[in-house]
């Protein structure tokens, strides 16, 4: 038996209560995401949402559907795995920016290649925030901390541009502080067939003050869907820093997943051995 | 070589630069001598290189079953002497080794100068220039000859070889220079052929046999106790198992991924698994380093996985295509914080198919990752076995069909084992975590609850001491019995019980016992094998002596301990071990810890 629909948006919240700072931007990617799943009618048990760790790690706790918090940096793998193992699932990955950009960025570029049918968030507000305040890949070049007192001086990572260059299906990015904008943009992640970014600019009150002005600052849907890759790229450097906006969406073939056996376990196996015969 | 025609088992090695396709020869003759209903095992020593480097086929023949290699090598096939210095050190020839070479070749090896046996100088190069053929199918016949085959047969499995690879051009030039090296081996059968022939039973047996390597034969187990999902990270020696499982899986509704590196291999494998699906990994060393944080997040979060290391020498890239037994203590201590989990060793080949089967029983059953350590000396050994029955393990969890009320995903139970509700079962919603947790799966911090789940997972395997022991039938191989015993595990095994066998000859009884479970100890069960043994002789193939630690921390262990090991690439023989048996027998009064080379 499944749940009876319709579910509200807050019934998809777990009720446990949040690790994060008041006035954290990961409260309102939680709220767009329950806002984003109410609508769509998905029975709770069919959602799972698999994390690494950090603040963002935190977020399937929150929420009343399946959830696997994981290890820094691989929730991608996990999801794709999960995904593939059981695609009757809606399969969604959350994830910092210092988790998917920094350490696990080999699989942010693969899974990107690889195209399963999950959704992953970036809940990007360019610093580590639970280790209390180091740069993170996505920080501006003289963001000065005590580890790195003259700042990291390197370009932040795009998220959108990798994306785009390593073959990613669906491109957006969304703000936390916009959830009319930022629910209608999950949704259609989740019901886009293939790998779908939503990075999302999540301000950090307590080690990124400035950043409760974004605010004002974000530009809604300046980002528009793109014809090409190429022209989504260029829209995506030529855009403003903080704007938002489904950027790309294209078809793409899904990689394998489990299927039902080609016959009785037990004639296959003999057809196997077969094989071993000399 | 005073040649007789009465050897039961003989051993030859093909030698030659990478590229004289030495290792197609050895191929096709132990096919062959599958066919002629006679054992044999086939590997294969190659340098790092992809081409060009040093090649040889190293094949044994006997009328028994045969778990590993002799101590010698009765004959020598060259096509060149390039590279030969490279592995000569792993290759022990017999003082009277049959020398087979061209009669043309430069930088002939001391070796030849020095056998007390034969030595072939032959046209073997021209004769294949002659033919349109290659070196290696004129060996081929001169060998199988030798060996008592025919011709007619060796020409069959040369065409299902180049058939089977879509290279038909090959298959008449082939069979011309088999034939010609057939041919040339005229005048050296009428001593005799080096191996008696096959006895019309054994003839018949043939078709009961089964040629498989033991990473096929892992990949077997994997199947038949229900593996659907794998995913894995190319890596020497452990990438055929991978590439011989990927195109079989999807029949049985599973798949296989390649995965951008271990670290998402070990994830994938996590993830397919929490969805429900039995699921594996296979690595070596350096990639078994890489997953082991994502083994410590399978024990904290009470995911089942199964974990292949084909072991291969290390530390770090060390020899990627030779075997050592040294991942043991990594395999045990994987993981950060108090990670218990199983450790399973299969010890021959056909053991391959039992131990991983179980190993994947087990990992479902008590939730929690189990590592196989099997190495490159089994993994990539293709050997001639008997067909066995398929061994009854399957994988199969214990889970919660649907939830009225309250679900705790960790709930403390007396076996230490909580059902777990899989993604879509209504009203069990939960987070797993690799955080510490209560039992809701909630994250936790309190001493209460830390202590209860260590317990909890620390209890669910120890249990296993207590099992019945119909259920722990496969923790060790038992052989022979008396007051000296030789311990061993993995692929230590073969040389051992072909030594216990040698010794029972000199009237030397003693027992042999193989561990394939290696964690969680099984301390009653090696105490009740041990009572009587007043001294053990512990076989491996470590520098350190690693097996050995392990047995000195977790077992009691009798007053005199040898330790016979050495480490790779030259591998442990059986007269290595009959030495120390020897040795044992003659001992007396108390000495702790000798070791022998």
């Amino acid at each position: 038996m499944t749940e009876q629909t319709p579910l509200k948006a807050k019934d998809y919240k777990s009720g446990v209560h949040p690790v994060w700072c008041p006035g954290c931007g990961d409260f309102g990617v939680l709220a767009a995401i329950t806002r984003a799943l109410a609508p769509m009618g998905l029975p709770r048990e069919q959602v799972a949402v698999v994390s690494g760790i950090g603040c963002s790690g935190r977020i399937p706790a929150y929420l009343a559907t399946y959830g696997f918090h994981g290890l820094h940096g691989r929730a991608l793998p996990v999801a794709t795995g999960l995904k593939l193992a059981r695609p009757d699932l809606t399969v969604i990955a959350a994830g910092g920016d210092g988790d998917i950009y920094s350490i696990g960025a080999a699989h942010f570029v693969h899974t990107c290649r690889r195209n399963p049918d999950i959704t992953l968030v970036v809940m990007d507000n360019r610093v580590y925030g639970m280790t209390k305040g180091q740069p993170s890949p996505t920080s501006e070049p003289d963001f000065a901390t005590p580890i790195q007192p003259e700042g990291p001086e390197m370009p932040p990572v795009n998220g959108l541009l990798l994306a785009l260059a390593s073959g990613a299906s669906f491109v957006a990015r969304g703000f936390s502080g916009h959830q009319e904008e930022l629910a209608a943009m999950i949704r259609a992640a989740v019901e886009h067939p293939g790998f779908a970014l939503v990075e999302i600019l999540s301000p950090c009150p307590t080690f990124r003050p400035e950043q409760t002005h974004w605010k004002r600052e974000v530009q809604a849907g300046v980002l528009k869907p793109a014809a090409s890759v190429q022209e989504a790229m260029a829209r995506v450097l030529s855009a403003p820093e903080l704007s938002t906006g489904i950027v790309w969406q294209a078809g793409r073939a899904l990689p394998h997943a489990v299927s039902e056996p080609s016959g009785d376990g037990d004639a296959l196996m003999r057809e196997l051995l077969a094989g071993f015969v000399p | 070589m005073p040649r007789t025609i009465s050897r039961d088992t003989i051993s030859l090695a093909l030698t030659g630069s990478g590229g004289t396709g030495m290792l197609t020869a050895g191929d096709l003759l132990l096919r062959a001598v599958a066919r002629n209903g006679l054992y044999g095992l086939l590997t294969r020593s190659v340098g790092p290189q992809i081409r060009g480097g040093e090649s040889a086929a190293l094949l044994r023949i006997a009328h028994y079953p045969l778990e590993t290699h002799d101590d010698t090598f009765h004959v020598l096939f060259a096509a060149d002497w390039k590279n030969f210095d490279r592995f000569v050190g792993e290759i022990h020839l017999d003082e009277d080794v049959l020398v087979i070479m061209d009669e043309a070749a430069r930088d002939v090896p001391a070796v030849v100068e020095e056998t007390s046996g034969e030595v072939f100088r032959l046209p073997l190069h021209a004769t294949a220039k002659e033919t349109g053929g290659r070196v290696n199918m004129v060996g081929v016949g001169f060998l199988g000859r030798l060996l008592g085959m025919g011709k007619e047969e060796l020409a069959d499995i040369i065409r299902w070889f180049f058939s089977r690879k879509k290279r038909d051009r090959f298959i008449e030039p082939s069979i011309a220079a088999m034939e010609a090296g057939f041919d040339l081996a005229a005048p050296h059968v009428e001593k005799g052929a080096l191996l008696a022939a096959p006895s019309a039973t054994e003839r018949a047996a043939a078709k009961n046999r089964w040629l498989i390597s033991g990473n096929q034969a892992v990949a077997t187990g994997f199947l038949q106790a229900g593996g659907r999902f794998a995913a894995g990270y190319p890596i020497t020696p452990a990438t055929d198992m991978l590439e011989w499982l990927g195109p079989r899986l999807p029949k049985f509704g599973g798949v296989l991924v390649q995965a951008e590196d271990e670290l998402a291999a070990i994830n994938m494998v996590l993830g397919a698994s929490y969805g429900g699906l039995p699921a594996m990994t296979a690595t070596s060393g350096p990639g078994l380093s890489l997953m082991v944080e994502g083994i410590g997040l399978a024990v904290a979060a009470e995911i089942p996985a199964l974990i292949v290391d084909v072991q291969r020498i290390g530390p770090s890239t060390g020899i990627p295509t030779k075997s050592e037994q040294g991942d043991l203590m990594l395999a045990i201590n994987a993981a950060h914080g108090d990670a218990p989990h199983l450790v399973l060793a299969p010890d021959c080949v056909t053991d391959c198919i039992r131990t991983t089967a179980w190993a994947l029983h087990l990992a479902e059953r008590l939730q929690c990752p189990a590592i196989v350590l099997s190495d490159q000396k089994l993994g990539q050994m293709h050997s001639i076995i008997d067909a066995i029955e398929m061994p009854p393990w399957k994988a199969g969890r214990k889970v919660q069909e649907r939830c009225e009320g309250d679900y705790a995903r960790y709930s403390l139970t007396d076996d230490g084992v909580s059902p777990m509700a899989l993604p879509g079962t209504p009203g069990c919603m939960h987070t797993i975590d690799g955080l510490e947790h209560d039992e809701h799966a909630l994250p936790s911090s309190r001493v209460e609850d830390h202590a209860a789940q260590l317990e909890k997972r620390r209890q669910k395997l120890f249990l296993m001491e207590d099992w019945p022991d119909e259920d722990m039938t496969h923790w060790a191989d038992v052989q022979g019995g008396g007051e000296v015993a030789v311990l061993t595990w993995g692929s230590a095994a073969g040389p051992a019980r072909e030594a216990v066998r040698m010794a029972a000859e000199e009237g030397l009884h003693v027992k042999h016992i193989s561990m394939r479970l290696l964690f969680p100890p099984q301390r009653k069960r090696l105490s009740k094998l041990l009572d009587g043994v007043k001294r053990l002789i512990v076989v491996e193939q470590t520098h350190s002596g690693q097996f050995l630690h392990y047995l000195k921390s977790w077992f009691d262990l009798p007053e005199v301990v040898i330790s016979c090991r050495r480490p790779g690439p030259r591998p442990i023989t059986p007269r290595q071990v009959l030495r120390a048996l020897r040795e044992a027998c003659r001992i007396t009064g108390k000495e702790i810890e000798r070791v022998c080379q």
